[in-house]
């Protein structure tokens, strides 16, 4: 059985026999301008179908709603009065007077940051955010998919075989960040409404089985790089070997609490938390549930041993009753 | 809160539809905002979510899969007592037993396969044998359960038929076959009963996830008195002593489990489980578990009586499971259940001095 959680190579632990140097996202939202560029590019090189019918879902310029079957990349905008940043403000340094220890260089935000140097607008923000499959180091869909259909990359990535998997949606349940989703067309119900479904669509590809992002497998094995990473205008997406960009976003973190930004905090750059440390590390400027992100995800599986122990004594419970019923007393 | 002079004379605010017994949340941006009806000026102070958007995904499962998790049980149970009444000498409930055990085996995995994304993929199931996967697990369980319980179940078929199974020189490999494979079938049937437990528990989803201890337990018991009852309602009260007293035993094991599991839970995660539809099964699950139970006792000795109190621990099971997977459901799609049990874990882990595995991290 493979290690169920804690730090580890997972590609190792997948036990590839040439293990690449594991690939990630560093996604600095401090300059992501939610051009949704990188939706585009993601939907058009994995051929990934539209999802639902075009509505206006009134949560500021985020119509795309959330990850799902067709969707890889999600960009999510929030907007935040001035109490809501000085919240994100205390929160961050907070965070920062935990003393993290052993995570990167220490910061400079010890120094009483002048307020007025803040860069930032005060009365008002906008958080933007382009949210990605977590590549988790344990990841929960991998280890609950009971056909083998997702699988380890070489690179640590997590992927699914569309063509073996048979759509059991266990990985759906299993996923901490609720990112895989089982493929519809949407098309359940007849379209009678005028212009719901706008124009001719094509053909959906990989009904009926679980679609998630590959972290373009296909484009890394050729030594590029992914279509998001590779069309975003400002380096928001940043990508690389996951060590690289942990480093990346510890360095930035650091130099946005010199400027008194003491909201920004990173997510995913942990190795001890309950998912062994994500490959996608996401740099944020408030708490994690704000971008609709777990507080403290847990893969489930690391709790199995436990479960596996309370099962077997269930059934040691049951038999005994049975055998109870037959030999006990008289009734 | 009156907001203007004229409120006095609209006519009444409809009564909350919605069937969940919580406070509604109702945020400024969304709803309401047509002007049909007042509006309170500041939102209610609550826990932040991105546009009240859920953050895990429910599992895409139809109620078929609720089916299962009540068939499922019923089939391994009635192969436990199917085997009991083959050790002991009671014909008839073994041979009821047993046709129970394929019965409930065959359409639950109908149920399942049905369900599936590409019904026609199955067999993928059958690919891997993993041990991080309780579906994996449980596929191999329910294959192997199937194939004894099939075998002990052809056997009885044929004597019913008076050997009219087109058996030919197979038939007294049959009668050779079917003792070991009814008792290969007992001996899967608590793990059949158990597995969907851990699937369940093994997933993000809030309420399951964080009934993980005590689910196999409820599910046991539920299992039980579910397979007890309908050897209840199958079988003439001389043979079914067995069933009654194991019928008893999964009733106070299912009241315990589900008390414990009500008890120990973090109180935002078993919400669900109070509250709103599955809440309103769950209770007359009890409720149906208790009379049964109390049928057994005082009456299990007279057929309509026991029939009746099997056919209430039959409902109570599969209201159990209803119950449950609903609660699942409603869980994954609300992200207060997320959230705010996993805000208190974390600040219960700092508070405890452990400040090196949160996801969220300084630098």
């Amino acid at each position: 059985m493979p290690q169920l959680a804690g730090p580890t190579d997972p590609a190792a632990d997948a036990r590839w026999p040439d293990v690449k140097p594991r690939k990630g996202f560093f996604t600095d939202t401090s300059i992501c301008i939610g051009c949704k560029a990188c939706e585009v590019a993601c939907k058009e090189w994995n051929h990934n179908p539209r999802d639902g019918d075009l509505k206006l879902l009134g949560s500021s310029y985020d119509n795309t709603g959330a990850l799902g079957a067709s969707t890889w990349r999600h960009v999510a905008f929030v907007e935040q009065k001035s109490d809501r940043i000085e919240e994100a403000r205390a929160t961050g340094r907070a965070l920062i007077d935990l003393g993290m220890p052993g995570m990167g260089p220490p910061t400079l935000a010890d120094r009483a940051p002048a307020e007025a140097m803040l860069p930032d607008t005060p009365e008002f923000r906008w958080l933007i955010s382009s949210d990605v499959c977590k590549h988790c180091t344990h990841a929960g869909c991998l280890d609950v998919c009971p056909t083998g259909a997702l699988f380890r990359t070489e690179f640590g990535t997590v992927v699914v075989q569309a063509d073996v998997c048979n759509g059991c949606g266990t990985c759906v349940a299993g996923c901490p960040f609720g990112v895989v989703e089982r493929r519809t067309d949407g098309t359940a119900a007849p379209k009678t409404k005028r212009g719901e479904r706008k124009g001719e669509q094509p053909e959906v590809p990989n009904l009926g089985v679980a679609q998630k992002c590959t972290l373009c497998y296909d484009r890394l094995i050729d030594d590029q790089t992914p279509a998001c990473a590779k069309t975003c205008p400002t380096t928001s997406i940043k990508f690389g070997d996951r060590a690289e960009m942990v480093a990346l976003a510890q360095e930035r973190v650091a130099a946005l609490h010199a400027q008194g930004r003491t909201e920004a905090r990173l997510y995913g750059a942990n190795e001890q938390d309950g998912v062994g440390g994500t490959g996608s590390v996401f740099l944020l400027l408030d708490e994690p549930e704000v971008y609709g992100l777990p507080p403290d995800p847990r893969v489930p599986t690391a709790d199995l041993p436990r479960m596996y122990r309370r099962a077997g004594l269930a059934v040691a419970g049951m038999a005994a009753a049975a055998l109870f019923s037959f030999i006990g007393g008289r009734s | 809160m009156t907001t203007s002079e004229y409120d006095s004379v609209r006519p009444p605010e409809p009564p909350d539809l919605s069937r969940w017994g919580r406070r509604r949340r109702r945020r400024a941006r969304s709803g309401g905002g047509d002007g049909a009806r007042e509006m309170p000026l500041v939102p209610e102070a609550d826990f932040t979510s991105y546009y009240d958007r859920p953050v895990v995904k429910p599992a895409p499962w139809g109620w078929d899969v609720a089916a299962y998790l009540f068939l499922g049980g019923v089939a391994g149970g009635s192969a436990v007592l199917g085997a009991g009444g083959q050790l002991t000498g009671r014909a008839t409930l073994r041979r009821n037993c047993r046709l129970a055990a394929l019965a409930s085996v065959s359409l639950g995995a109908i149920a399942l396969v049905r369900d599936l994304g590409r019904p026609e993929r199955f067999v993928n199931m059958l690919r891997v044998i993993k041990l991080t996967s309780p579906m994996s697990l449980g596929s191999w369980i329910l294959s192997a359960f199937s194939a004894g319980a099939a075998v002990a179940a052809a056997a009885e078929v044929d004597r019913i038929t008076g050997e009219r199974l087109p058996l030919g020189p197979l038939r007294p490999v049959l009668r050779i076959a079917e003792g070991p494979a009814g008792l290969e079938a007992a001996a899967l049937g608590p793990e059949l009963a158990v597995y969907t437990a851990v699937l369940l528990a093994d997933t993000s989803t809030p309420t399951w996830n964080h009934a993980h201890d005590e689910l196999p337990f409820v599910f046991v018991s539920s299992a039980s008195l579910a397979a007890a009852g309908l050897a209840m309602i199958t079988t003439p009260v001389a043979e079914a002593a067995p069933a009654r007293k194991l019928a008893v035993l999964g009733v106070i094991g299912d009241l315990v489990a589900t008390g414990v599991m009500h008890r120990r839970m973090d109180p935002v995660a078993a919400e669900p489980l109070h509250q709103g539809r599955p809440g309103t099964l769950l209770r007359l699950s009890q409720g149906l578990a208790v009379a049964g139970g109390i049928g057994t006792v005082l009456g299990g000795r007279r057929r309509p009586v026991a029939a009746a109190a099997g056919l209430a621990l039959m409902a109570a099971s599969a209201l159990t499971r209803f119950g449950i997977y609903e609660a699942g459901i409603r869980s994954a799609k609300d992200p207060r259940y997320t959230i705010e049990p996993q805000k208190r874990r974390l600040a219960a882990r700092r508070a405890a001095g452990i400040t090196d595995d949160s996801i969220t991290t300084a630098g």
